[in-house]
């Protein structure tokens, strides 16, 4: 009976404070951890020079933020979510079914993914796409057959590279940065073997695609700071994340030139580092005019002083558009120009 | 006299007993010892372990508790500011000329010279002086002395977190701007006071501005939302449980699980309020009343154990004399076992508000740990807690964020270790022994 009082009283709680749950006057981002720190800064320039209040910026991991964003129009429904790849099919359609049809999709610059070494190490690093595929992923091929990783030391691979045990720190599957370095470098570099190539994209993407979980690639969890620091007691062991990690810790990491390449935000931007990939917002414009302050924060965060050279987000890492394709985006997304379907 | 006597046998048997006892005395004491040994070891490693851990925090913490300051004396220009607009005026160009009478070679109409001589100030400089002149609008046509947070490079530098003696090509600052830091500092205007603004702020990306407010704000609503569910209820489950319910089957499987239910891991609560609260009742994302209502699911079963225990700890002659006078039951739990009991329950009732303080992955769940840059007015605005602000200043990648991590921790467990100490102080103070 006692019981039966106070599960009563609980659930009436739990309806007050949701009908309580009042109208929202911030703006919501969600989305990838890559893109989080530029919404981040974008977010508080505008709570400082507007009079409107900072937007809530979550890091939800690409794929999350997605499922959030195209969960409905509406104030429990997040305004813009960012991304460190384009939006899926099924997350297109997914958006479509809840009634999430007018999107802008808009890139806001591109991010280098960085393998970097300690300052510590003695060697210089220069490692191709083919070789981190050999020395990275589960199942490589010899002799024409597929068979589990056999290399335990880089010179293994070609007796040029270092003569240091294959170890690297590389983020968990959730994380877009591990999706864009299996896509950008594992299996780019696949389908450089020539005989797998012979054999198609498809047959990379599925046979190539497996990192190594005997030992040589570790899985060290979403929080990068923790590589960088992993990579100061092990001189030679490589470590994968954004270029702003590599940026931001200059001072005890060197970068590895991927095919004589060093990432740079030049070599970045002009394409000629092989793993760089493209950062995207993308913004629910049934939001526009409902949520205060959307349209300005959208024009705030596309501005030249956020996304241009120089700009702030250039100074937490992000690596800028070239100028014709940030005045499109710059004017898509201050005039809500809908993407196409997928 | 032939026959052996009972006392000869038994002195025989006894002498070989002391002897035995005598031959196994050594052995069992080496095992004493021994085991001694096992538990002084075991104390000596986890004392060493927290030792370690604390001393690890406070090491890497510590410059977190000051942060390096500039004094500048800034004229508040009248040509700047529009009286009517203040929150629009051109701060930053008032500041950048108060900074160009340290560097006379330096031609502060150069935007790029000019823009290395200030970014030894945080880029939140121009919204003090903003804020300082939107309180006070006869500063206008002033000279006003302003103290700002240097920006978190040059804090590390004078911290000696950036070491000089780094080759410049690997450096953060190169040599140009020690110099131009050298200049001011020889000039006097370098101090490094308490840093307050790690609790006086909310979350910045700027780590010089980056404070707590928000984080204890937040935590501090989801704890009172926490408190003021899960204390009447946990005590009302405890006292039926205890006096009123009938011993029966229903009853023991109930026992079993609410103590199941303490064992529960947490990220559970998580998924269940992500998909209950936030799913079907439509509650706002982020909210620390959200929060609370989690960890006070979580805290129910502590506070129902440490209640039971609490209440089975008062004699029973004192519900029997209660009884004998003719009390009811209702007014025997009310009267006089509940206050006898309560140091036991405020004690446990404490102990499990420690834990929900320091739960996160409840609260990773809901969304408390985005990003947000002020602190919140009430238990439905959006807010984080202090695991999930340490959570998200873990994962950044400003250097200066390293130090305020281990700080945030170091205030997290003051807090936990103040709350523990007030559970002790009540329990010395208010239990009674029979």
């Amino acid at each position: 009976m006692s019981f039966n009082k106070l599960s009563v009283s609980a659930l009436a709680l739990m309806a007050v404070s949701a009908t309580a749950a009042a109208a929202r006057d911030e703006i919501r981002v969600v989305g990838s951890s890559t893109v989080f720190p530029y919404s981040q800064a974008a977010a508080e320039q505008f709570g400082n020079v507007s009079d409107f209040p900072a937007p809530i910026v979550e890091s939800t991991g690409t794929g999350g933020g997605m499922q959030i964003f195209c969960g409905g129009i509406g104030e429990a429904f997040s305004d813009l979510t960012g991304a460190s790849r384009a939006m899926k099919a099924s997350e297109y359609e997914l958006c479509v079914s809840n009634g999430v049809t007018d999107i802008t999709e808009v890139q806001i610059g591109s991010d280098g993914l960085s393998i970097a070494v300690s300052r510590d190490s003695e060697f210089n690093w220069d490692l191709t796409k083919t070789q981190l595929y050999l020395g990275l992923a589960a199942e490589v091929m010899v002799d024409g057959a597929m068979v589990a990783n056999p290399y335990m030391k880089w010179s293994d691979i070609d007796a040029s590279l270092p003569d240091a045990a294959i170890l690297a720190y590389g983020p968990p599957p959730t994380s877009g940065t591990r999706d864009a370095f299996v896509e950008l470098a594992i299996v780019e570099g696949c389908l450089e073997i020539p005989e797998i190539e012979a054999k198609g994209d498809d047959w990379a993407e599925e046979n190539c695609a497996r990192l190594r979980s005997d030992g040589p690639f570790i899985e060290a969890g979403e929080n990068d700071n923790l590589i960088v620091q992993r990579l100061q007691s092990d001189a030679n062991a490589l470590g994968i994340f954004g270029y702003s990690f590599l940026f931001e810790n200059q001072d005890t990491l060197k970068a590895v030139d991927i095919g004589g390449v060093t990432p740079s935000f030049d070599t970045i931007e002009s394409g000629d580092y092989g793993i760089s990939r493209p950062l995207f917002f993308y913004v629910k414009n049934a939001h526009r005019g409902v949520i205060p302050g959307l349209q300005e924060f959208i024009e705030e965060y596309t501005s030249e002083e956020a996304m241009g050279p120089g700009g702030y987000l250039s100074e937490r890492g992000m690596v800028p558009l070239g100028d014709a394709k940030r005045a499109t985006m710059q004017g898509n997304a201050a005039n809500a120009v809908s993407m196409p379907a997928k | 006299m032939t026959d052996i006597t009972p006392e000869q046998a038994g002195s025989g048997s006894s002498h070989s007993a002391t002897e035995l006892v005598r031959k196994s005395l050594a052995r069992r004491n080496r095992k004493q010892r021994v085991l001694q040994g096992f538990g002084i070891a075991a104390i000596f490693f986890a004392l060493s372990m927290l030792v370690i851990l604390i001393g690890s925090l406070i090491s890497t913490g510590y410059p977190a508790f000051t942060q390096t300051h500039v004094e500048l004396e800034v004229y508040v220009d009248p040509d700047e500011v529009n009286p009517d607009n203040l929150s629009r005026g051109s701060y930053d160009e008032m500041i950048a000329v108060s900074m160009g009478a340290y560097f006379p070679g330096v031609d502060m109409t150069d935007r790029t010279a000019a823009r290395e001589v200030t970014q030894i100030l945080s880029s939140g400089a121009q919204l003090l002086l903003r804020e300082r002149v939107i309180a006070d609008p006869s500063l206008i046509g002033q000279t006003v002395n302003i103290k700002v947070p240097a920006s978190d490079n040059f804090d590390q530098l004078n911290k000696g977190l950036v070491k000089r003696d780094t080759p410049e090509r690997l450096r953060r600052v190169d040599d140009a701007a020690i110099e131009r830091f050298d200049t001011l500092n020889e000039a006097g205007i370098i101090s490094t006071p308490l840093n307050t603004r790690l609790v006086t702020n909310a979350d910045s990306r700027f780590p010089e501005l980056a404070g707590l407010k928000g984080a204890i704000i937040g935590s501090f609503w989801a704890l009172l939302t926490c408190f003021v569910i899960s204390f009447p209820i946990g005590i009302g489950a405890a006292i039926y449980l205890e006096e009123f319910a009938p011993k029966n089957r229903l009853s023991d499987i109930i026992e079993i699980n609410i103590n199941n239910l303490a064992a529960v891991p947490s990220v559970v609560f998580g998924l269940l309020a992500l998909a209950v609260f936030l799913g079907w009742f439509g509650m706002p994302r982020s909210a620390p009343l959200v929060g609370g209502i989690t960890l006070a699911l979580m805290t129910l079963p502590t506070i129902i154990i440490a209640t039971r225990a609490a209440l089975k700890a008062v004699p029973p002659s004192i519900r029997e004399a209660a009884l004998g006078v003719g009390a009811s039951k209702q007014q025997v739990v009310f009267h006089h076992v509940l206050p006898l009991a309560m140091p036991g329950i405020l004690t446990g009732t404490i102990i499990g508000l420690a834990q929900a303080l320091g739960e996160t992955a409840p609260l990773l769940l809901i969304g408390m740990n985005a990003f947000i840059t002020s602190a919140p007015s009430g238990p439905f605005d959006s807010a984080t807690a202090l695991p999930t602000q340490i959570f998200i200043w873990a994962d950044s990648p400003e250097r200066g964020f390293v130090s305020r991590t281990s700080a945030a921790i170091l205030v997290l467990l003051t807090f936990l270790i103040s709350m523990n100490a007030i559970a002790i102080y009540l329990r010395q103070k208010f239990e009674r022994k029979w």
